[in-house]
């Protein structure tokens, strides 16, 4: 594949790794934080983090739209999806999501009409062809996939498909990344930012991060040669006393980022005056929900929506884990009340969350693995 | 203060406890083939109703008719289909129906006889749909040599059935003296698949069309009973066991072996054959073809010495052209399988807990 | 946070307002192209898919100076290893 197999050599990677280990100050440790869900995928799907230093640690970050989701939200969907002519659609990342009171997965066993979408265009159609029930999309995602949902209400709107509403979950990157920044005990070095919300946005929204809390910040894409690049161009930053926003990932970042996709967004949502983050708590100004004018497709205006407030357990210490100040086996509830099966906290819901990667891979160390792939490697 | 190793050994017991089904009622991940399968099959049916046979739980069961020794020993599988759409490029569900039963005798390492099939039917199912379906069963059927010989019809209300389901079971004779299965694996043998994965799974994902993508895919359905032959005639006695990747893919089986034998898997990214196209629906949906169902594909574990000739043989059959060695059984770590990906990192391949599901990040 | 996939448009769609086919690896879809500039986009050009949207055309120059750079560091590294080898021996 054309833009992708490229940024995914082997010989390449071993290159740049010797690179990195060379750029790592020594004694020093760097703690750098993916931001982006996407980017942890990335990290596991193709062992990335053999190629790095143990010095060179990476911090999984609260950018996974479905781990952040609070509980209460999934069970108002929920109570939504069980009201009569309901068809409730999602992305498939959303179905085992667990709520207060189970998941969409469970909520189809008992009954609910719940379906898979691939697209928010791909739920509007199911609209159109249902004319007899009311089709609610159930939008989640950062600025990637707010455009995608905006252009979706206005094709709405404008064609008048007055039984599609969307029930509104898009958050917004900034202020998540600033509540971590605050956290007095925060311990990051820098971050790997979101490539593909920057698509969106643009690089001009991380200046702060240098500027006033002095960490570093390069735009990284999602292959994981593009992660190595941009682990070492942060390192590089250390070596050269800089402390910048960088981009790597410009092939497809345009650093103004894109004007109709933000248009779209503010045309059709404006910023909530704040939404609960599960594992950070409320934060001010960082979700959107539908303007007034489209109303008629809130499914928040449309439905008696419960508002539905489940706290994170207490003894849950996602938050923590989130900043990387405490490792996910440090958690008291760790293993014991929280284990994938029965996930308590959002690091521990989607596979490529910190706990559950740790609750399933941490047990052997990357030493050990590597030894034993090539004591094979010998044999064979 | 308690130690990372003490959380660990924590994680360790808890997992080595038999599954609980947690859930009230069935989900769709129950039938995945994955964890919540297994965790339904091992609390409420191997519970009710263990035996020597079924303890086993292989892909057929291997019967004592008490008829002494020197005496073939019969296998017995069964197996349901529910796809949907039931016409799909490269096959229905009734080919599907029956491969499938004879893929289970096959790898089980029986010579497939006799099938039986039960249908049920929802009322207002065409009829000239239930010919093209009885037809393709029938040619199915002559093409791996069985006969279909009992049967059943059932029909239930509209709207209480997905159009078709049908029902085979099948009985085949273990007639070769060699011992299969996965307690037969040794460390240091090899694993080969038979050809490029996930085929099936991908061509029915894009049939039913709610997607909206399109690609020239074709379902990989098909007997394995001569394949499997031929791999074992090439190399008599070093076939330690086989099993075709239906439900859960590849990556399912392999944790199957590497449990079952107590031995590690370390499979190789870069030798498993994925068809472009397989492998671009995948990136778009953000799923792994190592999860994606087959229907006529198997893995099998070869001794060591013996790898090279069975890859010949399987690529010299008109069935495992693509066929390939994917990787090697070890001692540690134990139960697990290991991936070297492409990219020169190490991965750990797990089961997954229901079906792979299409996802935006 | 967000899958994006590089894949190339075939064919604009003209019976569809802001349509294209966009082929990944011989898959091919109908994504929109509603999001990109005004001067828009046409067959033969790259762009990244994100839930049925074309987010971003792909910069087929960037990607070739990335992919240099790349080249280069890789390079740089190999000379050093080989004048280490080299001082080794002497």
């Amino acid at each position: 594949m054309r833009f992708v197999d490229e940024y995914r050599d082997a010989d390449k990677a071993r290159a740049l790794s010797g690179q990195i280990a060379a750029l790592c100050e020594p004694g020093r440790h760097y703690k750098f934080m993916e931001v982006c869900g996407g980017h942890t995928h990335t990290i596991y799907k193709h062992g990335l983090e053999d190629h790095l230093p143990e010095t060179v640690e990476l911090v999984h970050g609260p950018g996974c739209p479905v781990c952040v989701i609070p509980m209460g939200r999934v069970d108002d969907a929920i109570a939504i999806a069980r009201e009569p002519d309901v068809i409730l659609t999602s992305f498939g990342d959303m179905l085992r999501v667990p709520g207060g009171t189970g998941s969409f997965l469970e909520a189809k066993a008992e009954g609910a009409d719940i379906r898979m979408v691939y697209s928010p265009l791909d739920a509007l159609k199911i609209a159109r062809e249902n004319p007899g029930r009311r089709v609610v999309f159930m939008a989640i995602g950062f600025e990637t996939t707010a455009p995608s949902t905006a252009v979706t209400v206005l094709r709405a709107a404008s064609e008048g498909v007055s039984n599609f509403s969307v029930f509104c979950n898009h958050v917004t990157i900034i202020p998540a990344i600033k509540a971590i920044l605050d956290s007095p005990d925060l311990r990051l070095d820098g971050f790997l930012g979101p490539g593909h919300v920057s698509t969106v946005i643009g690089c001009r929204p991380y200046e702060f991060i240098p500027s006033e809390y002095g960490k570093p910040l390069v735009c990284a894409g999602f292959e994981p040669l593009d992660l190595l690049q941009s682990v070492h161009m942060l390192l590089r930053q250390f070596a050269e006393g800089r402390c910048e926003v960088e981009n790597q990932y410009t092939r497809v970042v345009p650093w103004d980022g894109n004007a109709r996709a933000l248009e779209a967004i503010a045309r059709t949502m404006e910023l909530r005056p704040h939404f609960e983050w599960r594992g950070l708590g409320f934060i001010s100004h960082s979700a959107l929900a539908l303007r007034e004018e489209f109303a008629a497709h809130d499914a928040e205006k449309v439905f008696d929506v419960p508002g539905v407030r489940v706290a994170d357990p207490k003894a849950c210490q996602c938050g923590e884990v989130l900043k990387g100040v405490i490792k996910p086996w440090e958690c008291k509830v760790f293993g014991t009340a929280c284990t994938p099966e029965t996930p308590i906290g959002t690091c521990m819901v989607s596979s490529e969350g910190a706990c559950a990667a740790y609750y399933n891979y941490g047990r052997f160390s990357r030493a050990a693995l590597a030894e034993s792939t090539m004591r094979e490697g010998t044999r064979a | 203060m308690t130690t990372e190793q003490q959380v660990l050994d924590r994680i360790e017991r808890a997992r080595k406890r038999a599954p609980k089904v947690r859930e009230e009622r069935v989900t769709l991940a129950h039938g995945a083939g994955g964890k919540a399968s297994q965790t339904l099959i091992d609390d409420v049916f191997v519970t009710a109703f263990r035996n020597p046979a079924l303890d086993a739980l292989g892909d057929g069961a291997v019967l004592d008719l008490g008829l002494g020794t020197g005496v073939p020993r019969l296998v017995m599988t069964t197996d349901s289909y529910v796809v949907s759409p039931v016409f799909f490029p490269g096959g229905d569900i009734g080919d599907l129906a029956v491969n499938g039963t004879v893929n289970d005798l096959a790898v089980s390492g029986a010579r497939p006889m006799h099938l039986s099939a039960a249908f049920i039917l929802e009322e207002g199912f065409p009829i000239g749909d239930l010919r093209r379906i009885a037809a393709s069963m029938a040619a199915a059927a002559a093409r791996a040599g069985v006969a279909i010989v009992t049967g059943d019809t059932k029909v239930v209300q509209r709207g209480k059935g997905d159009g078709c389901y049908i029902t085979t079971a099948g009985v085949g004779l273990l007639d070769r003296p060699e011992a299969l299965g996965v307690a037969e694996v040794r460390p240091g043998d090899a694993v080969l698949v038979s050809g490029p994965i996930g085929d099936h799974g991908v061509t029915v994902m894009l049939a039913r069309g709610d997607l909206d993508l399109a690609a020239d895919l074709e379902s990989d359905t098909a007997p394995l009973h001569s394949i499997v032959a031929a791999l074992r005639d090439a190399v008599p006695g070093a076939v330690r066991m086989m099993r075709d990747a239906t439900r859960g893919g590849v990556a399912t089986v392999l944790n199957e072996i590497a449990r079952g034998a107590g031995a590690a898997v370390i499979l190789d990214e870069a030798a498993v054959p994925v068809r472009p196209a397989v492998s671009g629906a995948c990136e778009l949906l953000g799923i792994d073809p190592l999860y994606v169902a087959c229907e006529g594909r198997f893995v099998a574990v070869v001794a060591e010495d013996g790898a090279a000739e069975a890859l010949a043989a399987l690529r010299a059959h008109p069935q495992g052209a693509d066929a390939a060695v994917v990787g090697r059984v070890a001692d540690d770590p134990p139960g697990l399988v290991l991936l070297k990906t492409a990219f020169g990192g190490t991965r750990i391949v797990d089961v997954l807990v229901g079906d792979p599901l299409p996802r935006i990040c | 946070m967000c899958l994006g996939i590089p894949g190339e448009i075939v064919e604009m769609l003209p019976d569809r307002a802001d349509l294209a086919l966009v082929e990944v690896a011989g898959v091919r879809r109908p994504i929109s192209v509603g999001l990109l500039g005004p001067d828009g986009v046409g067959p033969g050009d790259w762009v990244l898919v994100h839930v049925g949207f074309a987010m971003s055309k792909i910069d087929e120059a960037e990607a070739a100076a990335t992919l240099q750079l790349l080249e280069g560091l890789g390079q740089a590294y190999a000379d050093e290893l080989d004048a280490l080898a080299a001082s080794d021996i002497t």
